[in-house]
């Protein structure tokens, strides 16, 4: 039998090597031709606690998790439990485990799998300092018949930080593996699909440095945070490169100075981010709130987690919408984009930075840990040739007639950027007028709060609002992470059904969703949180139908195509 | 000596919402004053403030200016000083500001060192929401807030300053504008964080610091470099002596903009290709 389309799952204790092995097999399967997406999980420990790494392998590009795994590597049962909800097993799913582990924990003893014990132990003594994890990676290997010259190239890459003989030693061990599985024939070899445009560029990246990536080709040269899980990894990514490319990263000292200091390179005329998750998000928002009134572009990156408080750091939860939305004291109108996954976190990330800029406003980019925290092999992404410049004024006024706030058609008034001549001006939270002189007239806070709210609504944002792909009468509603599951609920169901996800939040295309929406019989709002957020907000608008059904529930797990599809069927 | 850019000139023409006899004026005056002295071009200025009575001085100041969120002054400016090293940045606020609010950030800007002058007008007094205790409050002040006085030791800026790492630490009155004038360009001449503690009385809310004329001092002649010396000047002082307390070359952060090499955003882009 062959196979395109599969996910293999591998758990162990800290230090048995199972999120390396992942990576290896991620990177192989790469080299041989294959798409794939790496999710990962741990438990409660800083570091080196157990961890379980979740990988789908696909012929084509894949964003989407499966209903169920087809394989689980178990190097060992260490709480195991705290893992089992994420990996859904079938009757056809091949659990291979290490046979002195003991008994098959309670948990799985559930479940339809086929147990294949694997005695790890009396094979790791054959190869001197070998590991168990390498065997176990050449057991897959075999058993998916992926050859060990895909394998031999991804080891180099991701072992060779730990030198040749930690490579040569891993490399005896996956060989051990794949003769072992040879030999024991005790569960099914398949045949991987071949195919691949050979020519074709792809990448590995993740969705925090997709976001890294965005930010950096609209022109971000100025980056200002408080490490948080799990967006820490953006400005890990973005901080040497910033410095390559002659700007840096100012690690701040608490969140509500890495958007203030954000704010004040904006206005030193460097385009500027900080990224952060729910609980640096709450601190901001005073912050936020003020580059929206002194209409100072910046770019908030907020990589969703479980909430509220410290909730869940290491996992997914859609639920940041509302504060993203509603965060803000008094009338802020502002942008709010959300990534559908990996590959257009780039595009959308680029995008929002461009609109901030353009706008002079805030851009909340509403990512997730699902997407942020993912690794996935995927065609090389090409940037569209979006606008990301300001509007700058650059006349002298040597009169003194300079109007920072001035009420334009556009409702966007070019900004002086400090240094220019004869151009100066204060900014201020305050209301003022088009001046910038603090003014409580209620003309003046009348007018300034439509100039912050017309120059978002005038502004022309295309086709790229949201991705619709199908059409029928049945449409699905969704955003961020889900999208991809939802698009392959759609699929599933094999009916004329047509997906909306939304891009951009907010301003909400409103006229636009409505258009789309004309000729649907059926609407499902689907969305990963407790609260029903988007369903609520789409409601507020009267975007929606009222019969519309929403579909919401909360993380950590990832919302899986096969309960979409549950649900949908329900209400048909 | 005739200044091609007089104070006046840094003087804009928004008229501060001060009351009469407010010691802020005269620190917009000394400043004026220091600017024309070092003649900045105004355009050169980055003028940051929070929020207060005295944090209302960058719009009286003809210069680019940012009238920010209350406490947030020194993170702004720490912002613009860093993606615009070529700008001269000012952060001016009170003591509710800089030392209650905004508090973790004047210790980590101390400790930044960065470029930058910081002066807090203090009047031991939250002016603007109308006469609540301060961090630099005595202990028994009473008012509507706290009718049995705050009963909290005063906050100490000068020797927070010291023992955070600014390489600028100053005192000055703002009955004294020539003096405080002087104060601010070493101050601003000083490559590093230059913090300067201005008693700023608040006629309205504290009227009886009309005596501080009587009590302020000059207590430090002569600067000094070391800390140990600088640490017992602050606790011998009654909080009312006057002039630099400790100044020192100490190594000033910035973004590390020279060093990068030339690299592309396609060289960046190409990491990513299997
Ligand atoms: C987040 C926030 N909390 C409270 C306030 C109200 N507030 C405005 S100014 C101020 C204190 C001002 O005192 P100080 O900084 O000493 O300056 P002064 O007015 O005395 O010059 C307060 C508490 C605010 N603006 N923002
Ligand atoms: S209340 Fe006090 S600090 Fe504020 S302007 Fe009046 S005198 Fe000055």
């Amino acid at each position: 039998m062959s196979i395109s389309s599969f996910s293999i799952a591998i758990t162990g204790a800290g230090g048995s090597g199972a999120v390396t092995t992942g990576l290896i097999l991620l990177e192989s399967m790469a080299h041989y031709g294959f798409y794939g997406l790496l999710n990962r999980s741990s438990g409660p420990q800083i570091r080196g606690g157990e961890s379980a790494v979740f990988i789908r392998f696909d012929d084509q590009e894949v964003l989407s998790v499966n209903n169920h795994f087809d394989y689980l590597l178990a190097l060992d049962w260490f709480n195991i439990e705290r893992f089992i909800d994420e990996i859904p097993l079938g009757q056809s799913s091949v659990v291979i485990y290490d046979s002195n582990a003991g008994a098959i924990p309670e948990v799985l003893q559930k479940s339809q799998a086929q147990f294949m014990p694997i005695d790890f132990k009396t094979l790791v003594k054959t190869i001197h300092k070998g590991r168990a994890n390498m065997i176990g990676l050449g057991l897959l290997a075999n058993t998916i018949s992926l050859p060990f010259a895909s394998i031999e190239t991804s080891l180099n890459k991701i072992l060779g930080r730990k030198g040749a003989e930690v490579i040569n030693t891993s490399a005896q061990a996956i060989r051990l593996g794949m003769t072992t599985q040879q030999e024991a024939v005790s569960w099914p070899v398949r045949s991987l699909a071949t195919h691949i445009e050979a020519n074709k560029a792809r990448w590995s990246i993740t969705g925090n440095e997709a976001c890294g990536l965005g930010a950096l080709k609209a022109g971000v040269r100025f980056v200002a945070a408080y490490p948080i899980t799990p967006a820490t990894e953006i400005l890990e990514w973005l901080s040497p490169r910033l410095e390559k490319l002659g700007g840096g990263l100012l690690q701040a000292e608490d969140e509500l100075a890495s958007i203030n200091m954000i704010i004040g390179a904006s206005f030193g005329g460097v385009a500027s981010l900080t990224a952060t998750s729910g609980p640096g998000l709450s601190l901001m928002l005073e912050g936020i709130g003020l580059a929206i009134a002194s209409e100072t572009p910046v770019v908030v990156v907020n990589v969703s987690r479980g909430g509220p408080s410290t909730g869940i750091p290491t996992k997914s939860e859609q639920s940041d919408l509302n504060i993203a939305l509603y965060g803000c004291h008094g009338d802020a109108p502002h942008l709010v984009l959300a990534p559908l996954n990996i590959a257009d976190a780039v595009n959308t990330t680029f995008w929002a930075t461009g609109l901030a800029e353009q706008l002079q406003t805030v851009a909340i980019v509403l990512c997730d840990q699902f997407i942020g925290q993912s690794r996935a092999i995927i065609d090389q992404v090409v940037v569209p040739q979006w606008e990301t410049s300001r509007v700058t004024e650059k006349k002298e006024h040597p009169q003194n007639d300079y109007q920072r706030y001035k009420i334009t058609e556009n409702a966007v008034s070019p900004m002086s950027i400090p240094g220019t001549p004869n151009c100066l001006f204060t900014a201020d939270g305050l209301e003022h007028n088009s001046k910038g002189t603090p003014s409580s007239m209620s003309q003046d806070h009348i007018e300034q709060l439509k100039k912050r709210q017309d120059k978002l609504l005038k502004f022309d944002y295309g086709t790229q609002w949201a991705k619709i792909s199908g059409s029928g009468t049945m449409v699905l509603i969704t955003w961020g992470s889900s999208s991809a599951m939802v698009q392959e609920a759609a699929h599933t169901l094999k009916q004329d059904i047509k997906v909306i996800a939304l891009r951009l939040l907010m301003p909400l295309p409103v006229e636009a969703l409505v258009k789309e929406l004309r000729n649907s019989k059926k609407v499902f709002v689907i969305e990963q949180n407790q609260g029903q957020q988007l369903f609520h907000y789409l409601h507020s608008y009267q975007s929606l139908p009222v019969d519309a059904h929403s579909f919401a529930r909360s993380g950590p797990l990832p919302l899986r195509p096969a309960e979409i599809v549950a649900f949908i069927k329900e209400q048909l | 000596m005739t200044l091609p850019i007089k104070p006046k000139a840094y003087k804009s023409e928004i008229k501060p919402v001060w009351c009469p006899g407010c010691g802020h004026f005269s620190v917009l005056s000394a400043l004026t004053k220091a600017l024309a002295y070092l003649q900045i071009p105004k355009h050169k200025i980055g003028f940051i403030s929070g929020i207060g009575c005295s944090s209302r001085i960058p719009a009286y100041v003809n210069s680019y200016g940012f009238h920010g969120i209350h406490g947030r002054g020194l993170a702004m400016a720490s912002g613009l000083k860093a993606a615009r090293p070529d700008l001269h940045v000012i952060v001016a606020g009170g003591d509710g500001d800089g030392f209650s609010i905004g508090g973790n950030h004047f210790i980590h800007a101390c400790r930044r060192n960065m470029d930058m002058l910081y002066i807090v007008m203090d009047n031991q007094v939250y002016g603007m929401t109308k006469g609540q205790a301060s961090p630099t409050t005595d202990p028994d002040w009473v008012n509507k807030l706290t009718p049995h006085g705050s009963q909290l030791r005063p906050f100490e800026p000068l020797g927070i300053a010291l023992a955070s790492g600014a390489s600028f630490i100053a005192r000055g009155f703002s009955g004294d504008p020539s003096a405080m004038s002087k104060l601010l360009v070493e101050a601003m001449e000083h490559p590093g964080f230059s913090f300067v503690q201005v008693l700023s009385p608040c006629k309205t809310f504290r009227p009886e610091q009309v005596q501080w004329k009587q009590q302020v001092h000059t207590a430090f002649a002569e600067s000094t470099d070391d800390p140990i010396l600088a640490a017992q000047r602050i606790h011998g002082d009654d909080g009312m002596g006057t002039g630099i307390v400790y100044q020192n070359q100490l190594p000033v952060w910035s973004l590390p903009h020279d060093t990068h090499e030339d690299t592309d955003i396609d060289a960046i882009e190409a990491e990513f290709l299997l």
